[in-house]
């Protein structure tokens, strides 16, 4: 009932909001990503598909530099965000972090209340004067992520005494709280039975009012569901970019083609 | 349907099953047959220190009413302390030896050929002192009689404790047949009792000829600072830099070898670090011999590598999803380690601790070589001077009295282990109540 492609999304204003420029990545000796050259809009869901170890993590990690805390792996080539170099000798990847948003594949709240969760974001970055504020911003936050509604009485309650979707949905709102302008998400359903992902599908196509959304899928169908646009990855090289309609519809590429009819993968 | 084969039913068990079966009961029964040895040897060991050690705790006392005679003690009745100071323990002795010859003149108390002068060698040697103490400490008693309650000897605490018998008073030169017919006669009198001995925890060490007034309060004293001296150093050192090689460090040869290092360390033996501090500490710092902070300082290089491979372990056990998820909203790693490991390892940490704490506690061949095994009389004064003054350690305390030839002193070693065992009881079970306590409840 999901198969349909979404057609004909509209989306205004279409800016360039991170634009890569022959990036390549080394985890030691291999070399895990070659020449990518991807231009995402912003106020966008921007899906990532290919056959697993081809690469789309570790594209999806450079773009907050998450990268960094491996020893072993090398950056190279550009990564601009609206216009400006994030692999910069001057940009510190602590601020970078806290406008590039992410949400990891298994659930992983801190062990502490749902409160603290959303609020250790805000309170790290100083976005909140006193207590009404961050009380503001967490309500906002859980709001965004769908889930306040169902945590709202048992704040104090331990955030990984959730159900797994519920989880998420909570990883989510703790990656909006500081207000990010991009969101990445690395198969964030993959843990997830049917129902909470399609929960968190329906909260993606909400952020995309407000964040540029990249997110990492190994599901062609969720892919076709959620995204405006689809880049398809292959042994470390982006095979195709385009319209999420046109590639699943219209494939140029023959390495896409079997991707998606299932000959890969 | 006709072709069912007889092997296959499931109410007949085959021979490889059967075999199988037997391999895991045998498995069981060694377990259990290793299990129980242990305990055996375990409940040996217990019953061993207990039977010997437990009538240390109990002490036989001679109450008896003393003169403080003011021709001995005050010759020119002028009260003045400086001259009352000048009469030695030689002084206190006689009334002493007054107060048992009344005893012995009393109906039915005498025994044949015993004196007053025999009588008072049933009486510790430590009595004068503790009198003289008293009458320093209260000059204005001079000349009233007060009620001691006197520390019998060795010999008369040990024929109460069954180690001493009439047959071997006969071969003993410090104890005679009369002398213990007296001491029967003073308990049916109600003036000999036998109480706890609050002066085994609190009293210091006693020379070789008065094994009833040795106490392990100087050594309980100084285990207990040594312990402070190796919490305060180990604890903030030992984590600093397990946090800095597990989360920080390069992975580079440098830090290999720091690490192979601090592996090969926690192998070494301990001797090796009392040498190690006699000529660092001792020998080119110039700290005095048997000081806490000494023993202290080498038990802190002994623990360290202890404390540095446990905590990495229980950093290396807190999930990377949890860094990553800090990291992910914009955390630096001071605060990703700071907020959120450092908290779920904490359980962790603590447990090591004690654990070597508890060792360190035990630990007695390198104090052996830093001077602690010196026979101290004095109390170390309060800290952080106190530190410097000489002390004893619990576990070299046994060592101390265990070499000394009367079975006295055999009897307080055993006591003193135990003592030492309730203090490492008494560690693990903080260490555990530490544990469920910051363990997170989810
Ligand atoms: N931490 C790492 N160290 C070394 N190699 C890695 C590491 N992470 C990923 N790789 C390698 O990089 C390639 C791409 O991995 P990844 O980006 O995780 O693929 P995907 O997410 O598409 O399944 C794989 O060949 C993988 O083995
Ligand atoms: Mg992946």
């Amino acid at each position: 009932m999901y198969d349909a492609p979404i057609l004909g999304d509209t989306v205004d204003q279409k800016t360039t909001k991170i634009s890569a420029r022959d990036v390549q990545v080394y985890y030691g000796d291999t070399h895990a990503i070659k020449d990518v050259n991807v231009d995402i809009d912003s106020k966008t869901v921007t899906a990532f598909i290919g056959p697993s170890g081809c690469g789309k993590s570790t594209f999806l990690r450079c773009i907050n530099r998450m990268n960094d805390t491996i020893d072993v792996c090398r950056v190279v080539g550009d990564i601009k965000i609206d216009g400006e170099d994030i692999y910069d000798k001057r940009v510190d990847p602590v601020q970078l972090r806290a406008k590039v948003g992410m949400v990891f594949q298994k659930p992983n709240p801190f062990p502490k209340s749902i409160y603290d969760n959303i609020a250790y974001g805000p309170r790290i970055h100083g976005l909140a004067k006193n207590k009404a504020d961050l009380d503001v911003i967490v309500e906002k936050s859980l709001r965004r992520g769908a889930i306040w509604d169902e945590v709202k009485d048992r704040l104090d309650a331990p955030g990984t005494g959730l159900s797994g979707g519920q989880q998420q949905r909570l990883c989510i709102a703790r990656a909006v709280a500081t207000e990010p302008e991009v969101l990445l998400m690395d198969e964030p359903c993959s843990a997830l039975d049917p129902i909470a992902t399609a929960q968190v599908e329906e909260l993606i196509d909400e952020l995309r009012n407000q964040f540029s959304v990249v997110i990492v899928t190994h599901s062609m169908q969720q892919a076709a569901r959620v995204s405006q646009k689809t880049a398809f990855f292959h042994l470390g090289n982006l095979v195709e970019y385009g319209d999420t309609s046109q590639i699943f519809t219209n494939p140029l590429d023959e390495r896409t083609q079997n991707y998606i009819t299932g000959r890969i993968g | 349907m006709t072709d069912v084969s007889s092997t296959s039913s499931l109410l007949a068990v085959d021979d490889r099953t059967r075999r199988r079966n037997a391999a895991e009961k045998r498995f069981r029964v060694y377990g259990v047959i290793a299990i129980v040895l242990a305990m055996l040897a375990l409940a040996g060991l217990m019953t061993s220190i207990l039977t010997n050690g437990l009538s240390a705790f109990k002490q036989t006392f001679v109450t008896l009413e003393v003169y403080l005679d003011p021709a001995k003690l005050d010759k020119d009745g002028s009260g003045d302390l400086e001259k009352i100071r000048k009469v030695s323990t030689f002084g206190y002795a006689p009334l002493i030896r007054n107060t048992l010859q009344t005893h012995l003149d009393a109906p039915n108390m005498a025994v044949d050929d015993l004196s007053a002068k025999d009588a008072v060698k049933m009486i510790s040697n430590e009595s004068a002192a503790e009198m003289r103490r008293f009458v320093l400490a209260n000059p204005d008693m001079i000349g009233e009689t007060v009620s001691f309650k006197f520390l019998a000897s060795g010999r008369v605490d040990g024929y109460y404790k069954g180690r001493v018998t009439m047959e071997s008073a006969e071969r003993d030169s410090n104890i005679s047949p009369q002398q213990l017919m007296f001491a029967d006669k003073l308990k049916d009198a109600g003036l000999l009792e036998t109480s706890f001995n609050w002066g085994f925890l609190t009293r210091a060490d006693a020379s070789e000829n008065r094994p009833e007034a040795a106490g392990l309060g100087v050594a309980i004293l100084g285990s207990l600072y040594m312990m402070a001296v190796v919490l305060c150093l180990t604890l903030p050192i030992g984590v600093a830099a397990s946090i800095y090689l597990e989360e920080f460090a390069p992975k580079n040869w440098f830090t290999d070898i720091v690490e192979v290092n601090i592996s090969n360390l926690a192998a070494v033996p301990s001797i090796v670090f009392g040498i190690l501090g006699l000529a660092i500490f001792i020998n080119f710092a110039g700290l005095p011999q048997s000081a806490p902070i000494v023993g202290g300082l080498v038990l802190t290089l002994m623990t360290l590598p202890t404390i540095i491979i446990s905590t990495r372990a229980s950093l290396k056990a807190v999930p990377p999803s949890i860094r990553d998820a800090a990291l992910g909203v914009g955390a630096s790693k001071m605060q990703a380690v700071f907020h959120h490991v450092l908290p779920l390892a904490a359980p962790g940490i603590l447990t090591g601790t004690i654990i070597g704490l508890a060792q360190a506690l035990g630990e007695t061949a390198p104090l052996l070589l830093i001077g602690m095994v010196a026979f101290v009389r004095e109390f170390p004064g309060a800290p952080p001077e106190g530190l410097f003054d000489p002390a004893a350690a619990l576990p070299v305390q046994v060592y101390n009295w265990t070499q000394r030839a009367d079975p006295a002193f055999a009897e307080r070693a055993s006591g003193a282990i135990i003592v030492l065992l309730v203090f490492l009881l008494f560690m693990n079970a903080i260490a555990i109540i530490l544990r469920r306590r910051f363990e997170r409840r989810w």
